[in-house]
């Protein structure tokens, strides 16, 4: 028997209590942690504050950081405590005393895991839909919708590679825009002419599939002036990653004079749009390709690539 | 097999895989479409942009694909490309021969002239007998019955300019030239900005005779209707 081995019958540890030392630590721990997590990391998780919709999923992040927190500094503990009490000292070859396991904390953990994964099952279900379809396009009729009188209705209209934004409360005018007043509830109709995109407008927390010939229905309440990005979400094709721009969030006096100046700006342009509708009809393009072919005008139909070409891209 | 005819196999190997990937690098990656610089051709806050839209690309393996060629400043020979450099803080006065007969667009918003000097293009229409008709300033030309044939945009500096139709027999053999055949000159100017960057350019109608409602082949291709506009600062 070597002077380190420990004599039969003797414990191979002090009597330290190594429970009690953890979870005393693990207590002090999230006790300096979570106030960290909720007070100074919280503000700056995406997407930020900008918006109701964005507001509302930062809190969801604030608590699920808040509540992964504990477990994830409970975790580096036990390994750190492992690592600096529980290391095996040199020539020590003996080994481990025999568990069994033990009945009550299995029970407990598989209790408490239960529980908290149910109930974040019930919260998330809950923030899927609050508030007012949390920023998700819901289709063409929406189920949660944003109450009150005073909503801005605003089409956003997808096109390989570029975003433009009817406004049919002012003439329909359309524009390569996006401005949004402050405080003031926005329905947003997210539609294609061409293929399928996805209009993400991150800071606001939206994200709706715009799909040709659907009528996707999105809500939001800007919350702070400011920028916003807007980028397509869905592959449209090789410029895909070019498709973004910039809107804007202003206070609704100077909305309503950016919007009042642009409807004036954009008459004669909007004279010649189609009228205002929740889709666009793609194939009036080929159809147009058709007529002008037929009526001795040359240049593209913006068809289908036909089998008469030799060249296939 | 013996020991020099697998070191020779080896090294065969060795060889192809090499020149395989200096291929891939130098043909699809580091090639492309030349760029014309016009920095040097800038004078008093201005610099002059020369290109031409045609209906077909003789030139590439490509022929039915529409395309824009752009002047060679140094030596006034149109060549195929879409990437130019211009400097930064300056006018950039662009004429646009347009070559190709009308094409509809999905989107009338495309037919009105945006971000340029003035919020006009000035058009001239010159049919094959080289008659012009007086130089009109327009804001606006309609995408659906016939007007238009291309755009120019750059959409981040927000500019769009409609690209009159030509009216009449078209050019068949690309460059084209203004000699018997009908054009649209088409002139604008805008300002470049005062930081330096590539902005992207392309066509905003269907042009494209692709495969998916106008929007691939040519329209995505750089050297055909998409470029890129360096601005040197």
């Amino acid at each position: 028997m070597s002077a380190e081995t420990p004599a039969a019958g003797t414990p191979a540890t002090s009597e330290r209590n190594d429970g009690r030392n953890i979870a005393v630590s693990w207590l002090i721990l999230c006790a300096i942690l979570e106030p960290l997590v909720i007070l100074v990391l919280g503000p700056h998780l995406p997407p930020g504050a900008m918006s109701l919709n964005a507001r509302s999923q930062q809190i969801d992040n604030i608590v699920l950081t808040a509540l992964a927190t504990p477990v994830v500094a409970g975790v580096l503990l036990y390994f750190g405590y492992a690592l600096v009490f529980w290391r095996q000292k040199e020539g020590d070859d003996t080994d481990g005393p025999p568990i069994h396991g033990n009945t009550k904390i299995q029970i407990g953990w598989i209790a408490a895991t239960s529980a908290i994964v149910l109930s974040l099952a019930v919260y998330g279900t809950v923030e899927l839909i609050a508030p007012a379809g949390a920023g998700a396009g819901e289709g063409p009729a929406p189920v949660w919708k944003l109450t009150g009188s005073n909503v801005l209705e605003v089409q956003v209209i997808g096109q390989q590679w570029r975003w433009t934004y009817r406004y049919p409360q002012f003439g329909g005018m359309e524009t390569t825009q996006l401005v949004l007043p402050e405080g003031r509830a926005v329905e947003f109709h997210v539609t294609s002419i061409d293929v399928i995109h996805s209009f993400w407008a991150y800071q606001l927390g939206v994200k709706a599939d715009a799909n040709p010939q659907v009528d996707n229905v999105a809500y939001t309440t800007p919350e702070h002036l400011g920028q916003f990005t807007v980028r397509c979400a869905e592959l449209c094709g090789i410029w895909h990653g070019a498709m973004y721009d910039y809107g804007k969030v202003l206070s609704a006096a100077d909305f309503q004079q950016w919007a009042a100046s642009t409807e004036i700006q954009l008459a004669s342009v909007t004279k010649l749009l189609p009228p205002y509708s929740n889709t666009y009809n793609p194939d009036v393009v080929p159809q147009l390709g058709k007529a002008l072919t037929s009526a001795g005008l040359s240049g593209a139909g913006g068809n289908y690539y036909g089998p008469q070409y030799s060249v296939q891209p | 097999m013996s020991l020099p005819a697998r070191v020779t196999t080896l090294l065969l190997a060795l060889v192809v895989v090499v020149a395989g990937a200096v291929f891939v690098v130098l043909h699809y990656i580091g090639g492309g479409p030349p760029w014309e610089n016009y920095v040097p051709k800038a004078s008093g806050g201005q610099v002059n942009v020369i290109m031409q839209t045609d209906a077909q690309t003789s030139v590439t393996d490509h022929p039915d694909w529409v395309s824009y060629f752009i002047q060679n400043p140094q030596t006034g020979a149109w060549d195929h490309t879409t990437l130019f450099q211009v400097p930064a803080n300056t006018r950039v006065n662009v004429t646009i021969y347009g070559f190709d007969g009308a094409t509809p667009g999905r989107n009338q918003l495309w037919g009105a002239v945006q971000g340029a000097i003035g919020g006009t293009s000035t058009v001239t229409q010159v049919d094959a007998k080289g008659h012009a008709s007086p130089a009109t300033a327009t804001s606006t030309l309609s995408t659906w019955n016939g007007d238009v044939q291309h755009t120019f945009q750059i959409a981040g500096l927000d500019l769009n300019v409609p690209i009159a139709a030509a009216n009449g027999t078209l050019c068949t053999s690309s460059p084209c030239t203004t000699q018997g055949n009908p054009y649209s000159i088409n002139k604008f100017s805008f300002m470049t900005p005062a930081q330096g960057g590539i902005f992207r350019w392309n066509c905003e109608i269907p042009c494209g005779l692709a495969f998916l409602y106008g929007m691939g082949g040519p329209m995505q291709s750089l050297g055909y209707m998409s470029g890129e506009m360096q601005v040197v600062s």
